[in-house]
């Protein structure tokens, strides 16, 4: 098995726009929803990237991009050095292998009307050199058994199953190619806490095994830090911040990662009483229009003119440990957590 | 079938290690064969009652169209065994049935008119379910221009008046010696798109769930993603119209005799014979029955066919 810490993923100034259009016939493109705007990060073999933002801030979209499952307006997605997001045909399938996704509502991503063996084994049928065809209900059971499914189950179908049972089908089905990524959308955000908790260590344990990177999408700030190494957050398409977990989570430098920090839930009543809440003013803007400069200061509290004037870089900032888009950032602990 | 919820359902980080819901693994050593859909949907039809009994029906159907003297010893075709004298009488020993409005014989004539009304019902019902369901498929899958310009075609075909249309087809080409092919065909171009356009609203449905997303971040082809993932998902309301449709197909028939195209006496079908004793309903109501009945029984012989095979087709209702 190859090193732990190798880069295996790079993403290079990823845009992804959706163009606006007008008129039924002849359709005239009249703006662009800037879903994603000009993201990059690597991830390194074996390494969770956790990727936090509010609805709407392009992470799904994101995930699909990475997946080629939709194309990338511009930017570059590499595995292992080539790009997927210009692959096509035999190539990209052969690509595909190699990063895999586990979805967000187990209730639509598993089909209704095909056994767990089949869901499971349709990897096998799609890719046929990765396994010889009589090999391939052993390796569905074996898959099973991985995820803490029963193996006996492949000839049940998903209604039979509860939601923490159908993602870990999702799971199975992931990896079932024996991919070295795998990004999860909000991989357990339609499932019960208890359910999640179980899903969480089965997933850091599947890590553990199989030496997997994740790119682990989700809006639960403290279900991203139990399982991340590092985190980016987006704001609006995109990164504002990106540095070790524990950077982010107790010296969060950008103003909305700290906002986004002070409204995450603490067990502990006394924590709470010394936490501060920061509470955003409106709603974030129009991906379709997003405002001049730092996109973020229409609802920051430290927005001066030259917020509106001058793009903030991801970089690392004086004083802070990490790289974060904001031209005042400064290292503030929200949480106040020891 | 839960997860058996975890008492302290406060925190992420409390270690639950490497626990497994699954139940204990009970029989091991059992070789599971794989199922698959259909060979479930088989399995399980085998042992639905209202199945069989659909079978059943259609098997006699078929036996009595293609063998109809096996159950009638009266040529209705040969004109002596009518006799006019005896119109429109009542049911009598060797005319279980009465007589219709020529002094012919009813069981006889229903027998022999079986054919050509279950050939039109059924072959018009597959090629319509055939047509409108693939051409609906790939509407639906590709999406796009393939899907504008087929669904433009078919409004066209939907904008044509359907008697009058049936009635203009059939018109034109009953010089070609086709017979009662004409009419399955004239009927065919003006029931398609009513398929069609239920085919490819099933299939807009079920392209937008996740399972095709992933199926295609596995690297799926079109072809399987639209037989393996979508066909399963969006067939069940077409196997339903399709089926009622049917019974509408042999009435149209009926129609289409009337109006002078179609089947002519003195070739037999239930349509014709309703069409008939239409005119004479009040004095001798049982020429219209008889042959109404049989219409109605293979309708529903073939609703209940289709019901139970969309039942079937459906894990959930197993």
């Amino acid at each position: 098995m190859a090193t732990k810490g190798e880069r295996i993923l790079e993403v290079r100034d990823l845009v992804k726009h959706f163009p606006l259009t007008q008129g039924i016939m002849f359709k005239k493109q009249i703006g662009a929803i800037k879903a994603v705007d000009g993201v990059s990060f690597d991830l390194n073999r074996g390494e969770t990237l956790g990727v936090v933002g509010e609805s709407g801030c392009g992470k799904s979209t994101l995930a699909k991009v990475l997946m080629a499952l939709e194309r990338p307006t511009s930017g570059s997605v590499q595995i292992n050095g080539r790009d997927i997001a210009k692959a096509k045909g035999a190539e990209l399938k052969r690509m595909r292998r190699n990063i895999q996704m586990v979805m967000q509502d187990p209730y639509t991503s598993l089909n209704p009307r095909m056994t767990v063996g089949d869901i499971v084994g349709e990897p096998y049928d799609i890719h046929t050199e990765v396994a010889p065809k009589g090999d391939r209900a052993r390796k569905v059971q074996e898959l099973l058994e991985v995820v803490g499914l029963n193996p006996d189950h492949i000839n049940r179908y998903p209604h039979q199953f509860s939601g923490g049972q159908r993602q870990r089908i999702g799971i199975a089905r992931g990896l079932a190619l024996q991919p070295e990524i795998i990004v999860c959308d909000e991989p357990v955000s339609a499932l019960d806490v208890s359910i999640q908790a179980q899903v969480i260590n089965l997933l850091e344990r599947l890590q553990n095994e199989f030496n997997l990177a994740y790119i682990f999408i989700a809006h639960d700030l403290s279900v991203v830090r139990h399982i991340s190494d590092r985190v980016a957050v987006m704001y609006l398409g995109k990164v504002v911040e990106i540095g070790k977990d524990v950077d982010i989570y107790d010296k969060p430098a950008h103003p909305y990662a700290q906002a986004l920090l002070s409204a995450v839930p603490v067990p502990d009543p006394e924590g709470r009483e010394q936490r501060e809440r920061i509470i955003l003013q409106g709603d974030p803007p129009s991906p379709a229009n997003p405002p001049s400069g730092c996109r973020f200061r229409t609802r920051c509290w430290k927005a001066q003119e030259i917020c509106a004037t001058e793009e903030p870089l991801l970089q690392i900032r004086p004083g802070t440990t990490h790289e974060s888009a904001c031209h005042f950032a400064e290292t503030h602990d929200v949480v106040h957590v020891n | 079938m839960s997860d058996n919820p975890r008492p302290d359902t406060q925190t992420l980080t409390a270690d639950q290690g490497t626990q497994t819901p699954s139940p204990p693994v009970k029989h091991r050593k059992k070789e599971a064969k794989p199922a698959s859909l259909w060979s479930d949907a088989w399995h399980d039809l085998r042992r639905r009652p209202m199945f069989i009994f659909s079978l059943v029906l259609i098997a006699i159907l078929v036996v009595m169209s293609f063998w109809p003297s096996l159950f009638t010893s009266i040529d209705p075709l040969d004109a002596r065994t009518c006799e006019l004298s005896s119109a429109r009488q009542g049911p009598s020993p060797g005319h279980l049935f009465g007589r219709d409005n020529l002094g012919c014989d009813v069981f006889a004539r229903t027998i022999y008119g079986a054919k050509n009304s279950i050939i039109i019902g059924v072959a018009t019902m597959a090629i319509t379910a055939i047509i409108g369901g693939l051409l609906g498929l790939i509407a639906g899958t590709r999406g796009g221009i393939t899907d504008t310009i087929t669904s433009r075609i078919t409004e066209v075909f939907f904008a044509i008046p359907s008697i009058l249309g049936a009635l203009l087809i059939t018109a034109t080409f009953r010089d070609a010696g086709l017979g009662i092919w004409i009419v399955v065909f004239a009927l065919s171009i003006i029931a398609w798109p009513m398929t069609f356009r239920i085919m490819r609203a099933a299939v807009l449905t079920a392209r937008s769930q996740d399972f095709v997303l992933a199926a295609r971040a596995l690297g799926a082809g079109q072809s399987r993603i639209m037989f393996r993932h979508l066909l399963p998902n969006a067939i069940a309301p077409v196997i339903v119209v399709a089926t009622i449709n049917l019974g509408g197909f042999i009435a149209a028939e009926a129609a289409l005799s009337f109006l002078g195209v179609g089947v002519q006496s003195p070739d037999i079908s239930w349509g014709l014979m309703i069409a008939d004793a239409r005119s004479r309903f009040l004095e001798a109501p049982l020429p219209l029955v008889f042959p109404a009945v049989f219409l109605s029984i293979t309708v529903l012989a073939f609703i209940m066919l289709g019901d139970a095979v969309r039942d079937a087709l459906d894990p959930k209702l197993r």
